[in-house]
């Protein structure tokens, strides 16, 4: 993903050399239209239309034309999106129903919320247990004891401790994403190249100055690979939690169409998971991007060492 | 010179030069190694001898270059001086100040002895010229203000002007080595420790920056503690050439370089410069066979 970024603002600075050199600030919606040009230039585009098409086509011929065995049951593509389009849907849930983007907005505040307290506890405490080696003799055998304990595990003691049926699925959505932020910024503390320090540490600059200046900035890669890995996470252990307790939420609504035999919502359900998952994910890379413009400039130009 | 003064080290043979060439103001940074010893790894005396019995001097407002085969224990060295490693035992001063000895075996590491790395160490996450002006502020010498004013002004002079707000990362590795020289003198320090800083460029972007290394020192006269395994660099560049033995290392030779300063590209060619090669090369080429022999792997 980072390669497909990179070539975006390599062709950039190209336009930028080829072009007047006095431009060289360009605002932020400048470059988005530039580059967005730029992408509907390039073959991606196309290429990813094609690809859908094929994953589209291939799904309405083998449950709608061919009728493949394992496929029967399945509700076909013009089934679904009639659905999920339809001002009077069959089964209840479509565009057009406020009920669905309930659905969409209470999913979204837990990953919200639980994502929110992962990166608040998670950031500072693998940042820690890179930075102090004391520290990380205290917390981290807990940790590694309790990281291997799958989500689905906590669900009853989740239910036992928290009352309600709110707090339980965001404390389960929040176990994973937490696990996956601090262990990946205690990795990206620990692999600091020790000449930062050392240079930071010869130009007068106190631990916590060091800390600040150098550990945190430095870490920056590593915590949002780590982010990204944790809105992952976090969306699937909210549609494990939605399953099993609360009565509204993506996961809820895939879960209870099963029971109660709506297959095309079921499918309406999924989709929707994968889009709004897409899109936080995105907003995560985005605002890597624009904390950490030194590494897209970088990335731009190409390794040069 | 003020560096033999000391009394601790009046037993030491005097290794007298003629102080005429500069002004006495601008003499400081020496800095005297007296029979440092580093082993590392077990304390009772069964790990790898790194530095054995070192004892030389680094006279203040010169350029002394440290040549030795890859893995020698030359950096150790330079990280003792640097305050990053303690000795074993042995003593380092500065300017007669005791930076570690006997009783306090690792130095404090400090803005008077400003390191270059090997491999470059400015910030990639600060432009260029927030790497320049971050020493007098984490220092709280100067205001922000200030700091990014002398910055300018000393990137300007360095010919850097066009890069103050790109970020490292935007630049060459040869720009870069400037950047990271010019962010070590802000702090205007006693002694600049550079730990092979040329090693990565290719050889025509490095005698670029050879000359433009004596011209800084030509403008500022500070004191350059300068590692490398190049001896045609070491003698280019230096009032005294020190080469050490492969591990454990050692001074085999020290040598005063008497081609007289300011030089240039033209002194390569030129008689007295041969002779100096032709003096060392061999001695250098026996410690690089033993350190191929034993094995010694490139760091």
């Amino acid at each position: 993903m980072s390669e497909t970024a990179a070539s975006d603002v390599r062709s950039l600075n190209a336009g930028e050399a080829m072009g007047s050199h006095t431009t060289r600030k360009q605002t932020p919606f400048s470059v988005a239209m530039y580059r967005l040009s730029l992408w509907l230039r390039s073959p991606r585009p196309y290429l990813m239309l094609i690809g859908f098409s094929l994953f589209l086509g291939f799904w309405y011929l083998a449950v709608e034309v061919w009728k493949l065995p394992r496929f029967a049951e399945m509700p076909g593509p013009t089934e679904v999106m009639r659905e999920w389009f339809s001002e009077n849907p069959t089964y209840g849930l479509s565009v057009f129903l406020p009920e669905y983007y309930l659905h969409i907005w209470v999913s979204t505040r837990r990953i919200a919320i639980a994502f929110f307290l992962a990166t608040a506890i998670g950031v500072p405490l693998g940042l820690f247990l890179g930075w102090s080696q004391r520290f990380k003799q205290y917390v981290f055998p807990v940790f590694e004891l309790l990281r291997p304990v799958p989500p689905l595990a906590w669900v009853p003691l989740a239910i036992v401790m928290f009352h309600g049926s709110e707090t339980p699925v965001i404390f389960l959505t929040f176990l994973a994403s937490f696990y996956a932020t601090a262990l990946n910024t205690m990795l990206g503390v620990e692999s600091i190249d020790v000449s930062y320090i050392r240079a930071a540490s010869c130009l007068g600059a106190k631990r916590w100055q060091v800390f600040r200046h150098v550990i945190v900035p430095a870490a920056l890669p590593f915590i949002f690979t780590g982010l990204q890995i944790s809105i992952g996470v976090a969306w699937f252990s909210l549609v494990a939690g939605e399953m099993v307790s609360g009565q509204y939420g993506l996961g809820y609504v895939i879960n209870t169409s099963y029971t109660m035999v709506r297959y095309p919502t079921i499918i309406i359900g999924m989709a929707t998971l994968g889009i709004v998952g897409y899109v936080t994910s995105a907003a995560i890379r985005l605002l890597g991007d624009h904390m950490m413009q030194w590494r897209t400039r970088e990335l731009a130009l190409g390794a040069d060492k | 010179m003020t560096i033999q003064s000391s009394p601790t080290l009046s037993s030491l043979p005097a290794q007298g030069r003629s102080p005429a060439a500069y002004p006495e103001t601008a003499r400081k940074g020496g800095v005297r190694i007296v029979d440092a010893v580093k082993t590392y790894g077990t304390n009772n005396g069964t790990g790898v001898l790194a530095v054995d019995h070192c004892t030389f001097d680094v006279p203040a407002g010169e350029i002394t270059v440290v040549v030795g085969p890859s893995g020698c224990g030359k950096t150790t060295l330079l990280n003792a001086i640097a305050g990053f490693h303690s000795l074993s035992s042995g003593s380092i001063y500065l300017d007669d100040q005791m930076l570690c000895g006997p009783g306090k075996l690792k130095a404090e590491p400090g803005p008077d002895r400003i390191v270059v790395f090997q491999n470059g160490a400015l910030f990639p996450w600060k432009t260029n010229i927030e790497n320049v002006a971050f020493g007098p502020i984490m220092q709280g010498t100067m205001t922000k203000a200030e700091a990014y004013e002398k910055a300018r002004s000393m990137m300007a002079d360095a010919g850097l002007r066009d890069i103050e707000n790109d970020y490292p990362g935007e630049t060459s590795s040869g720009v870069r080595r400037r950047v990271e020289i010019v962010r070590a003198l802000m702090t205007d320090p006693k002694i600049l420790l550079l730990d092979e800083p040329y090693r990565a460029l290719d050889s025509l972007t490095k005698s670029v920056m050879h000359e433009a290394l004596l011209e800084i020192f030509y403008k500022n006269r500070v004191t350059i503690f300068f590692i490398t395994h190049d001896l045609e660099e070491a003698i280019f560049l230096g009032h005294r050439v020190v080469i050490m033995t492969s591990r454990p290392c050692r001074p085999k030779k020290i040598l005063d370089i008497d081609i007289p300063h300011p030089r240039d590209y033209g002194v390569l060619t030129t008689k007295r410069f041969r002779e100096f090669m032709d003096e060392t090369a061999a001695a250098v080429h026996e410690e690089a066979t033993k350190a191929f022999a034993a094995g010694e792997k490139e760091r």
